[in-house]
């Protein structure tokens, strides 16, 4: 009896076997594909959820553990196993990729069964990036995700897909061959010190890496990271993935894949090179505060409305990396909320772009206006969404950031003066578009008569919407799973830091400079009660 | 098994007289009588695959100079593999071409016979006498199709440049043989490593016109120049069984002569090699972005795999050993893979390989799309194929030795060339059919060869620890 995990892992890419022997009949009414797809995703949703059900919160090893021997030669495994905050992102794939397949229920009319294999397989992928616990495991999977990714651009994208698949594809893959030599070269360190190889992540953080060969192992991994996230100034890929990709693949590009980005820089980057990490942080920061202003301004030109909802990716997932190099819980627990809160918004922004551009075909902000008389239901989701994307107070967009600028203040207060215009920002471009498409009288005739919200839609952003306010209202059911975890690993990595940035001691001379003081345990959940009670 | 001094030549014995047989009954074939000939060629390669599985762990020894240790042997299934392969899909090429099949299975045989010499022999000039078996039937394969003239002058090309490396080669083993007194690889480590030859200036020359010599058979820059035109001319299944078959034998014979003979002096000429290695990979990726024929393409991407390999002779220790070995086996399955579906949708007037022919396959072919896709993603080094194990072990073995640069020139590279196999996909799956003719129907047994490669493309790729294990082996009873 398999465990849960491989049950996760397999179950989508069961349903695509499936879906192989099935008959393919071009067209929309090709249903049972579309259900078998469906129904595999949401038994897969379910596993999520039962793994999220048997969680225990208090134990902070990880858990649901299965290892199996896959080529024993160099010590790899089949390796897998989640603590919360891979329980967390596993939860939101699991969400997400039924109501991507739904959103091409009807746009996706070409080749119905491979679009649908090619996102399970997509998700099975990205299960198994989240829950693996060995590297050589991992990159398998983190590679992986790049070809169903590849085909869902080029083959069911707009325009300029071919151009914006091959751009993703090189561009991401470009930083990944790097950590692959990083992980090799990790293997051979961990066999030089005691003798095996191992690529077990939990033994290669007990390695006491050279400072030296952790500059370039952290570099090679970190690149890899921030080209997924995408910080900037690696983000030129995204806006064009993302304008021409079908709705479904931008929902999971930009609900779950940009996550691996995030992900990887907490579970691999910091703690497995925490001196090099430590000094990057300041690098890393200022980096993401640049993307936070910087994809807020452009976000605000942006005449396409799928273009400013992928620039406003890059400003939101700007401070999820600012929360991670401030390593600290706040930190990085604020950056774990909100890449789920961000999975959620966007994944929905997206959604609600593709209904409207599968209406009117075009998805020029000036096309539309007073769209608020005519799809009052759509426009009321896509208030709720606008707001929970603004990061408004009650909503799971608030959460992280406040986390986050918390934990960036006592870390670096310069860096979060700047991110915070970041917010204000989004409200700018958010509500603005918001008011150009939905309000003021309807100018375009085309517009006239436009069908509200289908029952299928109705399944799409009411789960949505709910998920935005749930997380906002009850943050502690996400964040308590986390807590463990993300307290795990600051207490691994903040001791690294360089002595330099504790500013009020660095006049005095290293003799009389007081050593640092071991890491504060943070009373994290009283933290996060007040913030709830603000909220009341 | 009978023992016997004989033992060790017995699988090329098989391959022998298959294609002496071959030869028989294509003379006394009736003019219009049709013969099962590749039959005949699928039972001697089969005998030839039993005898190298009774020989493993022997370490039979013929006439002192041929060894059936077990790395020959796994080149020999290798061999085998490419062979059986080969036959299967060249049925249709032979049939729509109206190729002599006699002519053409004895050469493929009589190439293969020296293919299994060359992994299989320890003296210098019986590697000469086995690579000259094996180039001469090949320069005849590239030239079989007599009535078209590229074929023709690829031939020639071929055959007038490999005569001048093979020239190389003899005068390297000549120089070898001033110093030391030998040819016997074994006895060239002793002498070497005895009079601590290393830095000798003869010993230097004639090593480096031995690399000249292999790095010309495996088509290493700068000495790959007559591939692509080679590859293009030649008939494309018979371009995906030289680019497989020479390749394992000459990076077997390679491996053989340099981290046994000469690995006393291993200082010496890894640099050079690491300069090949490095120039190979990046000539070949970056050349194959430029081409539109696919053949040429497939031929600088079996350039660039030849610098993948050569990362594992530059490491030269046992993973690099090993990881050449797995290499050689899931590239063979890979490489054919993908000639086999060029050579399956060609014409008898042109070989239907330019990129535009490729345009929206995907609706016309549904199967061999996905196929080449797969053997597509799998020479790009994506998980989980069998590109990717390989691809990973080579690089583990560079970066165990501590050549990260070459491991980072080589993912680098890699990623490079995904961009112009990825051209291909794009033709397939994204561009709509223009009104091209569409070629024959595809005969179910090539077909089935096909998905007989892909499933072993996905063996290797998803379970490789069993053959990882057979290559561990194969090199523990030599180095």
């Amino acid at each position: 009896m398999p465990g849960l995990l491989t049950l996760a892992i397999t179950l989508p890419i069961i349903g695509s076997l499936l879906l192989l022997v099935i008959p393919n009949r071009d067209g929309s009414k090709d249903s049972l594909v579309r259900w078998v797809a469906l129904g595999a995703s949401l038994v897969t949703f379910a596993v999520t959820l039962v793994l999220w059900a048997g969680y225990d919160p208090a134990n902070p090893a990880f858990q649901f553990v299965e290892r199996a021997a896959w080529i024993p030669q160099f010590g790899i495994d089949y390796y897998v196993g989640i603590d919360g905050l891979s329980l967390m992102l596993l939860v939101l794939t699991g969400f997400l990729t039924p109501i991507a397949l739904l959103s091409g229920w009807v746009s996706v009319e070409k080749k119905v069964k491979e679009y649908s294999i090619f996102m399970l397989l997509l998700e099975a992928s990205m299960i198994g990036v989240f829950c693996a616990l060995d590297v050589f495991l991992f990159y398998v999977f983190w590679d992986f995700v790049l070809i169903p990714m590849y085909f869902l651009i080029g083959i069911w994208g707009y325009d300029q897909r071919i151009y914006a698949a091959i751009k993703f594809i090189l561009y991401t893959m470009a930083g990944s061959v790097l950590m692959l030599v990083a992980i090799i070269g990790l293997s051979w360190m961990h066999q030089q010190m005691t003798g095996e190889y191992s690529f077990d992540l939990l033994k290669l953080y007990d390695m006491q890496i050279p400072a030296a060969n952790q500059y370039w192992l952290f570099l090679a991994f970190t690149i890899a990271f921030i080209i997924k996230v995408p910080l900037f100034p690696f983000h030129t890929w995204l806006p064009d993935a993302h304008v021409q990709a079908p709705t479904g693949g931008s929902v999971i590009l930009a609900g779950v894949m940009l996550k691996m980005g995030g992900y990887g820089l907490i579970r691999f980057a910091f703690p497995l090179f925490p001196d090099a990490a430590m000094s990057f942080a300041p690098l890393l920061a200022t980096l993401s505060v640049i993307a936070i202003v910087y994809g807020a301004l452009v976000a605000m030109v942006q005449p396409d409305m799928k273009k400013l909802v992928a620039y406003s990716s890059v400003s939101h997932m700007g401070f999820v990396v600012l929360g991670i190099a401030a390593m600290n819980v706040q930190g990085v627990q604020g950056a774990s909320y909100q890449m789920l809160a961000h999975g959620v918004s966007t994944g929905a922004l997206f959604c609600i772009v593709g209904m409207l551009s599968d209406r009117r075909h075009t998805r020029q902000i000036a096309e539309f206006g007073g769209l608020k008389s005519v799809m009052p239901r759509l426009t009321a989701a896509m208030l709720i969404i606008t707001l929970s994307s603004i990061g408004l107070p009650g909503m799971n967009g608030f959460i992280g950031e406040f986390l986050i600028m918390l934990g960036g203040f006592k870390w670096d207060p310069r860096f979060v003066v700047i991110a915070a215009l970041g917010v204000i920002l989004s409200a700018v471009y958010m509500l603005w578009m918001f008011q150009r498409v939905f309000y003021g009288k309807v100018t375009n005739d085309h517009n006239i008569g436009l069908p509200d919200l289908s029952l299928r839609e109705w399944a799409i952003v009411g789960p949505l919407a709910a998920a935005a306010i749930a997380m906002g209202v009850f943050p502690n059911a996400f964040l308590k799973p986390m807590e463990p975890a993300v307290t795990r690993i600051v207490e691994r990595v903040e001791p690294h830091r360089p002595q330099e940035s504790i500013r009020a001691d660095a006049v005095l001379p290293p003799s009389v400079r007081p050593k640092p003081k071991p890491p504060v345990p943070i009373p994290v959940r009283r933290e996060v009660t007040r913030i709830s009670e603000v909220q009341r | 098994m009978i023992s016997g001094q004989f033992d060790a030549v017995i699988p090329m014995l098989c391959v022998t007289l298959a294609g002496l047989v071959v030869l028989l009954a294509e003379a006394f074939r009736g003019r219009d009588e049709r013969m099962p000939i590749g039959g005949l060629a699928v039972i001697g390669l089969l005998g030839a695959g039993v005898a190298s599985y009774f020989l493993w762990d022997s370490n039979a020894e013929s006439f002192g100079a041929v060894t059936a240790d077990n790395f020959g042997l796994f080149i020999n299934f290798v061999l085998v593999i490419v062979g059986l392969l080969t036959v299967v899909i060249s049925s249709q090429t032979i049939e729509r071409d109206r190729l002599p099949a006699g002519e053409y299975y004895a050469m493929m045989l009589f190439a293969i016979v020296g293919m299994m010499l060359m992994g299989q022999a320890t003296d210098l000039l019986v590697i000469f006498l086995a690579l000259e078996t094996m180039s001469i039937a090949v320069y005849v394969l590239t030239g079989i199709r007599r009535d078209q003239q590229q074929s023709s002058e690829a031939a020639f090309k071929y055959f007038l440049l490999g005569a001048f490396a093979s020239s190389f080669f003899l005068y390297g083993i000549a120089f070898l043989y001033g110093v030391t007194g030998t040819t016997n690889i074994e006895r060239l480590s002793t002498a070497i490593a005895a009079q601590s030859m290393s830095g000798n200036p003869m010993i230097m020359l004639g090593t480096g016109l031995l690399i000249i010599g292999f790095a010309f058979k495996i088509a290493a820059v700068p000495f790959h120049m007559w591939s692509p035109d080679a590859y293009e001319g030649a008939p494309s299944v018979v371009t995906g069984f030289m680019s497989t078959g020479v390749k394992a034998a000459a990076i077997a014979a390679f491996v053989r002569v340099f981290l046994k003979g000469l690995d006393p002096m291993i200082a010496d000429w890894a640099p050079i090699i690491w300069w090949i290695a490095a120039a190979t990979m990046i000539v070949g990726t970056v050349v194959g972005v430029a081409q539109t024929s696919l053949k040429r393409m497939l031929a600088y991407s079996s350039i660039a795999h030849g610098g993948y390999l050569l990362a594992g002779l530059v490491a030269g220790n046992d993973v690099g050993k090993a990881a050449i070995l797995f290499y050689l086996a899931a590239y063979a399955l890979t490489n054919l893979g993908a000639f086999g579906v060029i050579s399956l949708l060609g014409s008898r007037e042109r070989a239907n390989d330019d990129l535009r022919d490729y345009a929206g396959l995907w609706h016309t072919h549904p199967g061999l799309a996905m196929l080449m896709t797969f053997f597509l993603l799998s020479l790009g080094g994506f998980p989980p194929t069998a590109g990717f194990i390989a691809k990973w072990y080579v690089f583990s073995a560079a970066v165990g030795s501590g050549y990260y640069g070459l491991a980072i020139i080589g993912v680098l590279s890699s990623v490079v060339s995904v961009f112009f196999y990825l051209r291909i996909v794009v033709m397939m799956y994204m561009t709509d059919r223009d009104a091209r003719p569409i070629p024959a129907p595809i005969p179910a047994i090539a077909m089935a060869a096909l998905i007989v490669s892909m499933l072993g493309v996905l063996y290797l790729g998803v379970l490789p620890t069993r053959v990882i294990e057979l290559a561990q082996q194969s090199i523990s009873t030599i180095f």
